[in-house]
């Protein structure tokens, strides 16, 4: 471990947020491999939610109150807000922390910003990292926070112990929402602005879906919110919690993890060999010249030497993908 | 076809259009120095409007001179809201003012008025502008330092002291808690023996403005607009003489929007309170007379008097014909006008006092009926006496000796002037649409849609600056080495907020308190029951000596605090 | 494989100045020279500014004040950043200051006062110098 990070650790340690703030930049930079080291250990005391949902919905509000919720029951928190990054320059203007902006003098509330910078996912890289740190900080909540934009509905749900899906009604989303993939990975759905004159329909909509499917074992609850006077978050907090505990009586708890774990040793690997086998491609035909080949012969060419050490390739990819919470009737 | 006997334009003589050829040809083959970056030559406003390089019948022949122009004092009043204009009556000249504790102000105030100013205008400072006492906690580093410290109706006897209240007109720029204030000046005026229904003057407390651009808020919108209806109830009963809003576009301006959005935004919030004040019964035309509104006076000079122009034809129009008002006075807008606080720089700041006399004669030429110039050190700080003289001379100057003000609406006919102000009220009517679109002013306000526009109008007039397609004098051109400030600016020294945190202390230590709890709860139960007034409540808590900070936490304890969402 | 982490900028009002228009046209330049930029929003307590800043790792902070109150609530977030620890962050600022009270709070430790009308090309290169040594010094 060098100087630096020794440094970090040693705040950390101390319980000096500014050890936490250190530690979770290292992970954006691609260089928290020695810290993880020392500190994934003593992170899996806390529970970990997801909250998602198109933009627009509320979701920082709900986070805001939701934290709020968990202070009053003697909880400390951890918040994650992923917000998108321009494409066009690599910057970002991080604005879901403001949303928060009553728990900025409470020491027991560590929120922490983070930017997608392009991550394909839409869930910045270093999330994973950075709730693992704040789990290990002594934090008993982490609340990790994203914009629901391409998958990065689905990656969260790989990383959070429950996943919470925000709606609202009357915007065109609740169609768009109920897309495959959305309705079996939330835990618990939120039907906020509940005082729409289009709520109950939004509900009724959701309830719709679900009936065309069963469900392994949790079935998602679903609440109604109006998230600006706070209503209906005591509720929220309250399925939150009755997930938390099917997960532990039932040992899916453990199943989770490992995925989620999985998910991470996947992405650490993949983020690594995606810019070599880039530079190898730029080798073999960029620099090479035109190659008389096809592209089955060149990839082949490519992999050949890791060949001896990964299984072979087959056509299912089953394994990858989240053991399925619910199943169409009829086609289970 | 051009109808020689409503139209504008002269139907062209065949000579005219031979020389519009002639000319045509020559601008054509003229090399072209426009757009080069810092030479000044533009096809925009400052607003971005395309502007042509010379303006003929044509532009104007498609309006009607009884439809659109008429005549001053006359529907719809393109022209002037009054037959006479400054003939008859010049502009008051209103400089705001308020700075440090009411005795400072109160002396300031005595100045302006024998120095010929003619109505009183109130600068309060940033805690009693958001409702926190002058000891509370956030008040810190705050007190008398943009205006007056007002605390409780102690405080505003004294800012008074010397001055008939049945003789002046005052003009209070506040306004979260507008109606305190308004509930301390009455208090304040009867206390010295005078009617309220002898009261003139004006309130600003234009709530949607400020979740729009000002950010002086405290309750959420709709509790507000609640709020204001009753003070607009209140007034039309009790305070004939008084002013009840003042609809603002300057801070809109001040936040960054263009001239057109200024123009758009500040109706729809005015057309937003009418129909609020309707729905809750009250006739158009019994509070309509009393409304007024605010406007910046920017340096674009021909935009801004097309801007004013405009903003009088749209006002009337939509009075009439939409909301039905039948009282000619109900059609009438009339405004006040402030110099642009964000054209003036702090670099050179002498240039100012030119900006500000330009900005000046363009409120005139637009037919204001008040005036405030700015002072040239205001970007840096409150304004020195002098620098404030100097600013109440500019007026004078302006209506005494440039001979302006004997014709009335001098401009009008003017081709640029007569189809830019067409222009601007078209902009403005698509504006007016897309408000629709969303629901109405507070909805689209909830959509963040106002904040947006002008955040998107800012940056990229930021961005015209750093391109210099925009030059500003002494800032991006024309600019001194080793600029060092010479003039002498106003200090608001730290005893101003000791003393004023013990006075206040000392207000609270002498009263009542039995009276002022009672007051208060009062007060609570008002606010929670929409079909009575808080103004009589709230004019019982002033009187018992409640502080404002007491009275908002009050009433916040019913209505909640407003958040914003940042809009980028 | 440590990779280039882009600048990390709080900026932030402070007191109860509503006068938002500076700091946002900030805050969109800072982001199109690709930085991350965390606005505080309005009526900033000055620990709350410096709590921020821990919980970010900002590299800078710039305030932003145009109510007169600069010469209590800049010392204020300076000695916050001290018992924080955090001298480390570039602190700079701007709004309606004068020249002595901009030369005051530089002496105090404020690394820069940008009075209206500075461009923000020079703003921006301010902010990639400085906030860039401080970078480097810390990771």
């Amino acid at each position: 471990m060098n100087e630096r990070d020794r440094e970090i650790l040693t705040l950390f340690e101390a319980g000096n947020p500014r050890g936490l703030a250190r530690a979770i930049s290292r992970a954006e930079a691609g260089g928290a491999a020695e810290l993880m080291h020392a500190l994934f250990p003593r992170s899996g005391r806390a529970i970990t939610i997801g909250v998602t949902g198109p933009p627009g919905v509320g979701k920082s509000t709900l986070s805001s109150a939701l934290v709020k919720t968990a202070r009053t029951a003697g909880k400390s928190v951890g918040v994650v807000s992923v917000d998108p990054s321009s494409p066009f320059s690599h910057g970002a203007i991080l604005g879901d922390r403001i949303r928060l902006i009553e728990h900025f003098t409470d020491r027991d509330v560590f929120i922490r910003s983070m930017a997608s910078r392009g991550h394909l996912g839409g869930l910045a890289g270093a999330t994973g990292d950075a709730a693992t740190f704040m789990d290990a900080f002594g934090l008993n909540v982490v609340l990790i926070e994203t914009v629901g934009v391409g998958q990065s509905e689905i990656e969260i749900a790989e990383l959070a112990d429950t996943t919470v899906v925000v709606m609202q009604p009357g915007s065109g989303d609740s169609v768009q929402l109920l897309k495959a993939g959305i309705l079996e990975i939330a835990d618990v759905f939120v039907v906020n602005k509940a005082d729409h004159p289009m709520a109950l329909q939004l509900k009724r909509e959701i309830r719709g879906m679900m009936e065309m499917l069963t469900f392994a074992s949790w079935v998602p609850r679903l609440v109604m919110t109006k998230a600006h006077e706070g209503a209906g978050v005591d509720e929220l907090w309250t399925a939150i919690l009755a997930h938390e505990e099917y997960l532990r009586t039932s040992g899916d708890l453990a199943e989770r993890r490992r995925a989620a774990f999985a998910h991470r040793v996947r992405a650490l690997v993949m983020g690594a060999l995606e810019g070599r086998v880039d530079r190898r491609i730029d080798e073999l035909i960029f620099k090479a010249g035109t190659s008389a080949e096809d592209p089955y012969r060149v990839a082949a060419a490519l992999l050949a030497p890791l060949e001896a050490v990964l299984p072979p390739a087959d056509g299912d990819r089953s394994a990858r993908t989240p053991r399925p919470r619910a199943s169409v009737k009829g086609l289970e | 076809m051009i109808d020689r006997a409503s139209g504008l334009g002269a139907q062209p003589s065949a000579e005219f259009e031979e020389q519009r050829t002639r000319w045509e040809q020559r601008w054509a083959s003229r090399a072209a120095r426009r757009h080069e970056p810092g030479s000044g030559a533009t096809d925009r406003t400052i607003s971005d409007l395309p502007l042509k390089a010379v303006y003929g019948p044509e532009d104007v022949a498609h309006l009607d001179l009884a439809r659109d122009l008429a005549f001053p004092g006359e529907f719809p009043y393109t022209r002037g809201i009054h037959s006479g204009m400054y003939r008859d009556r010049l502009w008051t000249m209103r400089q705001f003012s308020g700075f440090g504790n009411a005795k400072q102000t109160n002396e300031r105030y005595h100045f302006l008025l024998s120095q010929g100013q003619t109505g009183l205008s109130v600068a309060f400072d940033m805690p009693t502008l958001m409702g926190y006492d002058s000891d509370a906690p956030q008040a810190r580093g705050e007190v008398g330092r943009c205006g007056v410290a007002i605390d409780s109706m102690r405080d505003m006897q004294v800012l008074f002291d010397g001055i008939d209240l049945g003789q002046i007109t005052t003009s209070m720029t506040i306004n979260g808690p507008a109606a305190i204030a308004l509930a301390e000046y009455v208090a304040t005026a009867e206390s010295k023996g005078i009617p309220r229904a002898k009261l003139g003057g004006t309130l600003q407390a234009d709530i949607l403005k400020e979740y729009i651009a000002q950010k002086e808020w405290i309750f959420p919108p709709r509790p507000h607009v609640r709020i204001i209806v009753d003070m607009m109830k209140f007034c039309t009963a009790e305070m004939p003489r008084w002013n009840t809003i003042s609809i603002s576009g300057y801070h809109i301006r001040e936040a960054g929007s263009t001239a057109v959005q200024e123009l758009a935004f500040t109706l729809a919030d005015g057309f937003a309170y009418v129909e609020a004040a309707m729905k809750a019964g009250l006739d158009v035309d019994s509070f309509a007379p009393r409304l007024s509104f605010f406007f910046n006076s920017h340096i674009d000079f021909f935009e801004e008097i097309c801007k004013f122009r405009a903003a009088r034809r749209i006002y009337a129009r939509r009075m009439r014909d939409k909301y039905g008002a039948k009282n000619p006075q109900s059609w009438t807008l009339r405004f006040h006008t402030q110099t642009a606080g964000c054209s003036a720089t702090a670099q050179q700041p002498e240039n100012n006092i030119v900006r500000v006399a330009y900005e000046a004669m363009a409120g005139v030429l637009g037919g204001t009926q008040s005036l405030h110039t700015n002072s040239m050190d205001e970007v840096l700080a409150l304004p020195t006496e002098k620098n404030v003289e100097i600013a109440l001379r500019t007026q004078q100057v302006l209506a005494y000796e440039t001979n302006v003000t004997n014709v009335i609406d001098p401009l009008g006919g003017s081709y640029f002037v007569e189809a830019l102000t067409d222009e601007m009220e078209k902009q403005a009517e698509d504006y007016f649409k897309r408000i629709e679109e969303y629901g109405g002013v507070i909805e689209a306000i909830e959509a963040g849609f106002f904040q947006h526009e002008i955040a998107d109008a800012s940056y990229r007039y930021q961005r015209s600056l750093e391109s210099k397609d925009r030059i500003i004098v002494g800032v991006n051109a024309f600019e001194k080495e080793e600029e060092r400030q010479q003039i002498d600016l106003l200090k608001i020294g730290e005893e101003i907020e000791r003393g004023q945190a013990r006075a206040v202390q000392e207000v609270r230590g002498s009263r009542d308190s039995a009276k002022v709890e009672t007051a208060l709860a009062v007060l609570k139960r008002a606010c929670a029951d929409e079909t009575r007034n808080v103004m009589p409540p709230l004019i019982d808590a002033v009187n018992a000596l409640a502080t404002e900070g007491e009275i908002v936490e009050a009433m916040v304890g019913v209505f909640g605090r407003y958040r914003e969402t940042a809009i980028f | 494989m440590p990779s280039a982490r882009p600048l990390r900028v709080i900026v932030a009002k402070a007191g109860l100045d509503g006068h938002d228009r500076g700091a946002k046209v900030i805050a969109r330049a800072l982001r199109d020279a690709g930085m991350e930029v965390i606005y505080t929003g309005l009526f900033q307590a000055p620990e709350q500014i410096v709590q921020t800043a821990i919980q970010e790792d900002a590299d800078g902070v710039g305030l932003s004040i145009l109510s007169g109150a600069h010469m209590t609530l800049f010392p204020d977030v300076l000695e916050q950043l001290k018992a924080q620890g955090a001298e480390d962050i570039v602190f700079f600022g701007g709004g309606t200051i004068p020249a002595d009270d901009a030369a005051e709070l530089k002496r105090l430790g404020v690394r820069e006062i940008f009075t209206p009308g500075a461009p923000l090309s020079q703003i921006i290169e301010f902010v990639q110098r400085e906030c860039g040594k401080r970078r480097e010094l810390v990771g």
